[in-house]
């Protein structure tokens, strides 16, 4: 019988690395879907349904996890044994924190004053931090194998991924 | 005699039935039924050859209903009793409705919904959407020659939880089964990506009378798979109608006006709008209730310059939903245009300026939902045919719970895939606590007052822990329609207390049969039938699945004993089928759906292997 626990990679057949092809993942993950979504089995019966209906709620979860970098990292430290989120890490170098504070200011003059252009400044900033990142969490992770530092280094990719969320939103408050 | 028939080799003996199943788009204007009929589908028309129903409902006193454009006639004589655009009252308050002012309405407001006074009683706007879909099910099961096995009914994809659910509840008080809620820019993009067999990324921009909706699909090798969805669930063609009608009553220095000269210029308003899409300028002209004469003439610049803001404020969402699917314009390969507005030449140039590119719009803008619906319905129904697809949507709208200083925490965010489920733990805020306030909200803002209230339940039964020692794990659960379910549990000591909610718009299953059984009372239909009715249709579908699955799978999935017991209760269900004893019925059925999940369970894990190797053989030198 094969196991609703495998983890993420298994069920999608991907080696488990960070450094993944998006394509590669959507590729499984349509795959996947053709074979196990709910509406192939429209006309089956009761269980078959409910099945199905679980099965694609835990391939869209896999899916969510799998192709946004920040869920990717972290789930692969948790494979090998690594809670990268735990309360209790919280120490951050202190440039790193300041040249956090210093975006968030300007996050919030350009809200204030609804300014496009400095938004999308801003945004390409902290873009390239997180591309950085990204890169970094790569080399960790899949080459050196140094999960402690990888873990490290997810907890600064984390604050630039939310503001960068918060960039994302910005532009809706301004553009309305 | 009757002629000895010969079956293809290979093929079953058995003919195969064609499941009669349809696809409902029921717009706030107008609402069309479709089906496939010979691998096509096709919009059924009324029985003078018209395809839409206008979605107008007029109530009488005697408690009669006229449906369509039999109701529609009578809008500014009846304009109390004579509902129009109920879409947009759909899962709302009256302190949801921007515009009350302008509506000629006795509301009356409910806990959850808005309900409206009429000369045959106060209905809510779910039984007043259930005589629109009562009426487009008697004019398919007239054209088609039979019942229904179920329908795809539409809906915007900005529609929230609310909105849904009360659609949902309408079509059951239609009597019809749902077999899906489906969104309808994501209908309509079916129904453009199989009849041009396109590839690549397509946004359907999708401008009706009462709601917009923008999304953003991939479409490749049968997946329509929906990257980000977003619009306005109360911004359409209705709008750019009061903007005229507020410019009337300007221009002919009028302040109040009755009720009936209201609803006499808002359609006015709307045949000026309309003709202003084929000619640069129109004459208005109306008496009204007071003698006066109403003569002006309207040019389309003045109209646009008057609707400026409407057109650019559909660009909003085409900006957010692009930015969610990490896009640019110049990425979309084509802009479907799909909504009776979309044919306003202001609305085309904007949406071409936009995206650089001229607008789509070789599909009528009209049917295109519809037909969209039907295809989808005819896959549920199990009518498949070779060209099968798979669609992929999400959810519009972010779902959160509400934390501590009424801000909001994300359980689910918007453009999810759905179908999902998601979990969260949460914990207790104070000592010794042991019940939790569990408000569940739908919405893009950081604060609760800013979302959409959807459900409020409590947990109890906590045992007395310290502050933040309790476990309590909330899952939501979205299901291919689109609808949540929400389900708490306190984890840490073992103690399971469990609670299930459904967002609180919708109907109980009380409330519906006592408004079927209302219902049935004047159509003179008898429940108990149409109870057996629809058992016998349940056992019948499970025996077809199940003999199928036999016939496929059984010699590889099951051992020879397990293979008996279920063909005992196939044949025990086929004898309870042919009597007419409900309760046996429910009872066989039942007992095939139960002896059946373990075969079940191996079907799917083949389903799953099948996909794994699929892709891993490709996998291995990557
Ligand atoms: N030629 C036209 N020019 C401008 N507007 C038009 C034209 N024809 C129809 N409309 C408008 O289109 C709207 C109806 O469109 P449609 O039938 O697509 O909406 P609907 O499906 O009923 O609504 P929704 O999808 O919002 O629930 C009405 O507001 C109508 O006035
Ligand atoms: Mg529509």
């Amino acid at each position: 019988m094969l196991d609703f626990n495998r983890n993420h990679f298994e069920l999608f057949g991907l080696r488990p690395a960070f450094r993944l092809n998006r394509s590669e993942i959507d590729r499984a993950y349509r795959e996947i879907q053709t074979e196990i979504h709910p509406d192939r089995f429209a006309h089956a019966g009761e269980a078959e349904q409910r099945l199905a209906m679980q099965w694609t709620a835990r391939v869209n979860e896999a899916y969510a996890t799998l192709r946004e970098p920040f869920e990717r990292a972290r789930y692969l430290l948790e494979l090998n044994g690594v809670q990268a989120m735990d309360a209790r890490n919280t120490a951050m170098p202190a440039d790193f924190l300041m040249q956090q504070m210093a975006w968030r200011e300007r996050l919030e003059q350009a809200k204030a004053q609804a300014d496009i252009a400095s938004l999308q400044g801003l945004d390409q900033e902290v873009r390239a931090q997180a591309d950085a990142l990204e890169r970094e969490l790569a080399e960790l992770i899949d080459e050196r194998h140094d999960y402690a530092q990888a873990a490290e280094t997810l907890r600064k990719y984390r604050f630039v991924d939310k503001l960068l969320a918060e960039v994302e939103a910005a532009y809706d408050e301004i553009e309305g | 005699m009757a002629l000895l028939q010969i079956a293809e080799p290979g093929q079953s003996t058995a003919p195969h039935e064609h499941r009669l199943a349809v696809g409902i788009d029921l717009g706030t204007t107008n609402s069309l039924v479709a089906t496939v009929r010979n691998g096509i589908a096709v919009v059924l028309n009324d029985e003078h050859g018209r395809s839409l129903l206008p979605s107008v409902v007029r109530y009488r006193p005697d408690g009669s209903v006229q449906v369509g454009y039999e109701a529609q006639a009578q809008a500014s004589l009846d304009p109390h009793n004579t509902i129009i655009s109920v879409k947009r009252f759909m899962g709302r308050g009256i302190k949801d409705l921007p515009d009350v002012a302008t509506l000629p309405y006795h509301f009356v407001d409910a806990p959850g919904m808005v309900q409206i006074k009429t000369a045959a009683g106060v209905k809510s706007p779910v039984e007043v959407s259930a005589e629109i879909l009562r009426a487009l099910k008697r004019r398919a099961e007239a054209a088609l020659g039979g019942e229904l096995i179920g329908a795809v009914i539409t809906v915007p994809a900005y529609f929230d939880d609310a909105q849904r659910q009360a659609t949902k509840d309408a079509a059951r008080l239609a009597g019809l089964n749902v077999l899906r809620l489906l969104n309808e820019p994501t209908a309509a993009a079916i129904a453009y990506g199989l009849d041009n067999a396109a590839e690549g990324i397509y946004a359907v921009y999708d401008l009706g009378g009462g709601t917009f909706d923008f999304s953003i699909l991939r479409l490749t090798k049968g997946v329509f798979e929906v990257m980000a969805t977003s619009g306005d669930s109360a911004l359409g063609g209705d709008d750019f109608d009061r903007r005229i009608y507020c410019w009337i009553l300007e221009q002919a220095g009028l302040h109040a006006v009755t009720d009936h000269d209201k609803a006499l210029l808002l359609a006015k308003a709307r045949e000026a709008k309309e003709m202003l899409s084929e000619q640069p300028a129109v004459r208005i002209t109306a008496v009204l209730s007071s003698g006066e004469l109403i003569d002006l003439t309207l040019t389309e610049d003045t109209f646009n310059a008057m609707t400026e803001s409407l057109v650019t404020k559909t660009l909003q969402p085409c900006r957010k939903a692009l930015r969610d699917a990490g896009l640019k314009p110049a990425d979309i390969k084509g802009v479907v245009m799909v909504g009776g507005s979309t044919r306003i030449p202001r609305i085309q140039a904007a949406v071409g300026e936009f995206f650089g590119q001229t607008p789509l719009n070789n599909l009528d803008p009209d049917k295109v939902v519809a037909l969209g619906a039907a295809m989808q319905a005819n896959v549920l129904a199990g009518n498949k045919g070779q060209d099968d697809w798979l669609l992929l949507d999400v959810v519009p709208l972010s779902l959160g719970i509400e934390t501590m200083g009424g801000l909001v925490e994300k359980i689910i965010p918007r453009n999810s895939t759905i179908p999902l489920a998601r979990a969260q733990e949460f914990t207790t805020f104070k000592d010794g606590q042991t019940a939790m306030m569990i408000h569940v909200v739908q919405g893009e803002r950081e604060l609760v007052s800013d979302c959409r209230s959807l459900a409020r339940f409590e947990l109890r039964g906590i045992p007395p822990m310290v502050a933040g020692a309790a476990r309590v794990r909330v899952t939501f659960q979205v299901d291919a329609d689109g609808l949540l379910s929400v389900t708490a549990r306190e984890l840490s000591t073992g103690v399971e207390a469990h609670i299930e909610v459904k967002p609180s718009y919708g109907l109980t299953d009380e409330e519906i049969a006592r408004m079927l059984q209302d219902s049935y009372a004047h159509a003179s239909e008898d429940m108990a039938a149409r109870n057996l009715a629809e058992a016998r249709v349940d056992g019948q579908r499970l025996l077809e699945a199940t003999r199928s699955a036999l016939a496929t799978d059984g010699e590889a999935l099951l051992s020879a004993e397990e293979r008996a017991v279920i063909e005992s209760l196939v044949a025990a269900l086929e004898r309870a089928l042919a009597g007419d004893d409900l309760k046996a019925i429910k009872q066989a059925t039942d007992a095939l759906n139960q002896g059946t999940v373990e075969f079940a369970a191996r079907r799917m894990d083949a389903s799953v292997k099948r996909a794994l190797t699929g892709h891993r053989l490709e996998e291995i030198d990557v």
